[in-house]
């Protein structure tokens, strides 16, 4: 018996393909390297011409107008408070939403409902997370603000057509699958020998569930509600359609307020000239946010991961 | 021979059991998975603070017969019990029965030994407290001390009461649970194959802690192993294909079974 | 099982009553608490159904509009003048004094400047163009007088269209005038073909969503083109062959991360490179198919990684046994097994390209383009952007339009996942 050698035709083929897997597999690589590179390479420029510290700490945004006289070819303040306390005002009304709901609801789906149920509810669910974003937007515009706006008159409310609450309440909404559906699985993941403990004790399901389970499973809850948070952070077209331009330093959310992505999409469409400060801002805000998020995302994939390593 | 619903002749002659009554009587009891039947007309009577072991090959549906003791086949998806099980006289699957209650009058120790991520302390704690046998810490202290010490744990763990059970070894970790099972109090104590994932010394620990609880709660052990049946138990039930074969005094099955299949079962014929 | 005493007090055991009162109130926090769950999931299925009716409420409306008879003398002094019936002159001619002229032989009453204005809107002011398409087709009507359906102004369609008592921005002799139309069986609803026909338009009345559509489509093939294969070849790189270090546990961290990065960061990306670097033009279809590719990429990494993993060992082994080459085990075995679950996991990422709106703005594909695209090169917008736009628009009878188009869109997409759904059922394998 013996063995012939590989044909030279077949490994010199393989050896290409597997260059090719390779060169496909370092693209994601590249992106990631290509928009931290580009948004740097802006954002630089940006700081060149608005100091670091007026960007981080100042508390007046409105790139028409010169924060001081001597700024030299500046033409606005981009003090980025103001949209920090936006963004985080709209995304804590709609984790005030998603959190509790999502959480509830994957606790039914885990504990309570029955298979057919489950299998039932489970797809509805999924199907707010498939609604494109745009169509919340002119949900909330269209619908809920002036619901919220009358509903403010009539009991003598001022409330603002563009609230920041009807914008969060929205966001909210979509955001519930996210929450519900990554807490479903941390409890599922529960081990059952854990729950056959607590039942062979005389628990209740709910005392189970309270005082086992969800101790049990905090960290991946914890991580879904991070990364619920991370994706409202990140949101773009229902903050656009539905909440307000204008900079508005405020806590009140019956109010308008803007955030980083409403003013990123409305400094860069529209005439614009490609190296002004207006234009560079907006890399610099992208810059922001995706920093913010980034840190969010991977302390909330480690913390689901190291919750994983536990119980598989 | 001898007709297994009559255990009342067993008192008479017999030099383990003085006057035991009943504590558990099941009459025809058939369970059934979705379409599939576990158990076949199983009668049988277990006798109180007696140590009664159920043996036979796998599958047999010893430990089906077990979880219907405590009701936690409720929790399986499609399984469907039928037939009288009374414990105490009760019908235990009486729509009145507070299914919460029973668990706690009839505890049960998991085949691998399954602490909370919790300390020690709020794994022995916690059936106290959600029963509310004791509500200021001072008594449950002492409460969880007793039930530590009944298993000889409390020496090992005194100075590390707060860290977390999951910490301890296997042989631990299963003294733990059955610290934390005594804990509530409960009159019968279901034991599913508790020594299967534990070496021999741990193993040999807690035979000898079977044999010192055996005079304060009726125990129901289900066992692969025989020898440990012949250490442990007053009394043997046999199973074999979802049906109660042979049930007895320990020392009569293992040294003169009536049924055929039984004496295989013994000698390693199958199984 | 209530009256048995217990057997072995100890200190601090309750009695039997209040034991009872503690399992009565244990069995309350159980039920409450299974209705907290319960009220969770019904709060987020009657959002579910609140939005989708309310969108359903606002465009089913739109799959018709109102139209309007009139008697249209194709006067030839008007049309062809010089008699030379050359297309480029006829092309440029008054064919909507045609439709004001039949106006107000209708309506004869309309006497002054401020009559006649609101006369005419009655009519879409773009219905000219309808009779110039017929003249040009068939120069032989030049000179007949026929009755031709055309579109009404959107305040008519709006007025005509709403529930309640209101008469909108209509005045009150337009009113009157459209009672009599209604009267007469001159004014009807008909099948709005305009709305499925035709590309964007200033007036709502004539705006239509082939466009956007086309444009969504154009985007979509170059998304599936640019991410598809990349993406599978990549994860069957990191799945099969890349040895287990440093590097792919980086490069694997490096995706899970870029799939949760904002969807408008992509769009600063392309926008930075593709546009300003590499200078492709904007709006195109191009552009936007590749920023939506790479947003795409790791859902498709993730999922086709997901399907490999699936296969069983065994298969790789069987194929090594008869000596096969790693290459012909992935290619000939793994691969093909594992194709329903990656299309599967690619038709979603697909489904989420075509809803995705802020990357596209910033590229530039929110420009008002009225002509069809028919390349990859011509600007064009998508669906999801062209709602966007007309959720904008002040005029009420874009806000149909809009819900409408947002029906469609949905849609699209229910097709989409319920194609996945179907394909996964059907090649669901056990092993």
């Amino acid at each position: 018996m013996y063995v012939t050698l590989k044909s030279a035709a077949r490994t010199n083929g393989e050896r290409m393909i597997l260059g090719i897997l390779i060169v496909c597999s370092l693209v994601a690589v590249l992106t990631t390297a290509g928009i931290v590179f580009s948004l740097l390479f802006e954002t630089l420029q940006f700081f060149q011409t608005v100091p670091f510290f007026d960007f981080i700490f100042g508390l007046h945004w409105s790139p028409q107008t010169a924060i001081r006289e001597d700024q030299v070819g500046a033409s606005g303040s981009f003090g980025v408070i103001p949209l920090l306390v936006g963004t985080g005002l709209i995304s804590l009304i709609a984790m005030l939403i998603a959190g509790p709901v999502g959480l509830l609801s994957a606790i039914y789906l885990a504990e309570y409902a029955s298979g057919r149920a489950r299998a039932v509810i489970k797809p509805l669910l999924e199907i707010l997370a498939g609604i494109p974003t745009v169509v919340y937007g002119f949900f909330a515009a269209l619908t809920v603000g002036p619901i919220f706006r009358n509903g403010g008159d009539a009991i003598g409310l001022s409330v603002s057509s563009e609230s920041a609450l009807a914008a969060g309440l929205v966001m909210g909404v979509m955001i519930i699958p996210i929450v519900s559906s990554l807490s479903d699985d941390v409890i599922s993941a529960v081990p059952r020998s854990l729950r056959e403990g607590s039942l062979g004790l005389g628990s209740t399901k709910s005392e189970m569930v309270k005082q086992v389970v969800l101790p049990a499973a905090i960290p991946g809850i914890v991580g879904s509600l991070l990364l619920g948070t991370s994706r409202a952070i990140g949101e773009t077209m229902i903050v656009v359609m539905a909440s307000g331009l204008a900079a508005n330093l405020t806590a009140n959310p019956l109010q308008s307020v803007t955030t980083i992505t409403v003013q990123i999409v409305t400094l860069l469409t529209g005439d614009q000239e490609f190296d002004s400060p207006k234009t560079l801002s907006a890399f610099a805000l992208g810059m922001l946010l995706f920093t913010i998020t980034l840190c969010l995302n991977v302390i909330a994939l480690r913390v689901v991961h190291k919750f994983r390593e536990k119980y598989d | 021979m001898k007709d297994i619903t009559m255990t009342e002749n067993l008192s008479a002659a017999d030099p383990v059991v003085a006057d035991a009554p009943i504590k558990i009587r099941a009459e025809k009891v058939n369970v059934h998975y979705s379409d599939k039947q576990a158990l076949f007309d199983v009668s049988v009577d277990l006798l109180e603070k007696q140590v009664t072991s159920l043996i036979g090959p796998s599958g047999c549906g010893k430990s089906t017969f077990l979880r219907c003791l405590n009701r936690m086949n409720d929790v399986v998806e499609g399984c469907r019990v039928s037939g009288g099980l009374h414990i105490n006289g009760l019908d235990i699957n009486a729509p009145s029965t507070d299914v919460v209650e029973l668990r706690r009058r009839v505890g049960m120790v998991f085949q691998k030994p399954n602490p909370f991520p919790k300390s020690i302390y709020d794994n022995v704690a916690y059936g106290i407290r959600i029963h509310k046998l004791a509500t200021n810490k001072a008594d449950i202290d002492q409460m969880v001390e007793e039930s530590l010490k009944r298993v000889g744990l409390f020496d090992e763990v005194a100075d590390r009461l707060q860290s977390p059970g999951t910490g301890l070894s296997g042989g631990q970790q299963q003294r733990l649970c059955i610290a934390r099972a005594i804990a509530v109090q409960p009159e019968v104590l279901l034991m599913d194959e508790p020594c299967s994932a534990l070496d021999p010394i741990a193993t040999a620990r807690i035979e000898g802690l079977i044999d010192e609880l055996r005079n304060n709660y009726t125990i129901v052990i289900v066992t692969h192993s025989m020898q440990q049946a012949a250490r442990v138990s007053n009394y043997t039930a046999f199973f074999h294909l979802g049906v109660i074969e042979e049930f007895g005094e320990t020392d009569q099955v293992f040294t003169n079974p009536t049924e055929e299949r039984t004496r295989a079962y013994i000698t390693g014929r199958f199984g | 099982m209530t009256d048995i005493p217990n057997k072995t007090p100890t200190t601090g055991v309750q009695g039997s009553n209040s034991a009872l009162r503690n399992a009565k109130r244990r069995q309350r926090a159980e039920r409450r608490f299974r209705f907290y769950g319960f009220a969770g999931v019904v709060f987020a299925l009657g959002c579910l159904a609140i939005l989708l009716t309310s969108l359903t409420a606002r465009g089913v409306t739109a799959i018709t509009h109102s139209k309007i008879q009139l008697e249209i003398l194709f006067d030839e002094t008007v049309i062809d003048p010089n008699g030379t019936r050359d297309e480029d002159e006829m092309s440029r001619a008054d064919y909507q004094g045609l439709v004001k002229s039949a106006l107000r032989e209708l309506f004869p009453d309309a006497n002054s400047r401020r009559d006649k204005k609101a006369l005419y809107k009655l009519v879409s002011s773009q219905a000219g163009l309808s009779l110039r398409d017929m003249v040009l087709q068939d120069p032989s009507i030049i000179g007949e007088k026929r009755a031709i359906w055309l579109i009404a102004g959107d305040d008519v369609d709006v007025f005509r269209k709403q529930t309640s008592a209101n008469t909108g921005s209509l005045k009150k002799k337009q009113v009157s005038w459209v009672r009599d139309l209604e009267a007469e069986g001159l004014i009807e609803n008909q099948f709005n073909s305009q709305f499925f026909l035709s590309g964007d338009s200033r007036e709502p009345e004539m705006a239509g969503i082939l466009g956007a559509v086309m444009g969504s489509f154009l985007t979509l093939l170059v998304c599936f083109v640019a991410s598809f294969p990349v993406g599978v070849l990549a994860a069957v790189y990191l799945e099969e062959f890349a040895p287990k270090n440093k590097i792919s546990h980086i490069i694997e961290v490096n995706i899970n991360n870029l799939a949760a990065v904002p969807s408008i960061v992509f769009g600063l990306l392309g926008l930075a490179l593709l546009l300003n670097v590499f200078g492709l033009p904007r709006s195109a279809p191009v552009v936007g198919g590749l920023v939506l590719a790479l947003m795409t990429l790791p859902t498709i990494i993730i999922a086709t990684r997901a399907a490999l993993k699936a296969v069983p060992p065994s298969i790789r082994e069987a194929a090594y046994g008869l000596g096969a080459s790693p290459m012909q085990v992935t290619f000939h075995h793994v691969v093909p097994l594992s194709m329903p679950g990656i299309l599967t996991g690619s038709i979603i990422g697909m489904s989420q390209a075509l809803g995705e709106t802020a990357p596209l703005l910033l590229i530039g594909m929110v420009a008002f383009i009225v002509d069809i695209p028919t390349s990859f090169v011509d600007p064009a917008t998508t669906l999801p952007v062209q709602i966007f736009i007309w959720a904008d628009s002040p005029e009420r009878g874009f806000m149909e339009k809009t819900a409408a188009a947002i029906l469609v869109l949905l849609a699209f997409l229910l097709c989409m996942n319920l194609l996945a759904v179907i394909l996964r059922k059907k090649f669901e394998r056990k092993y």
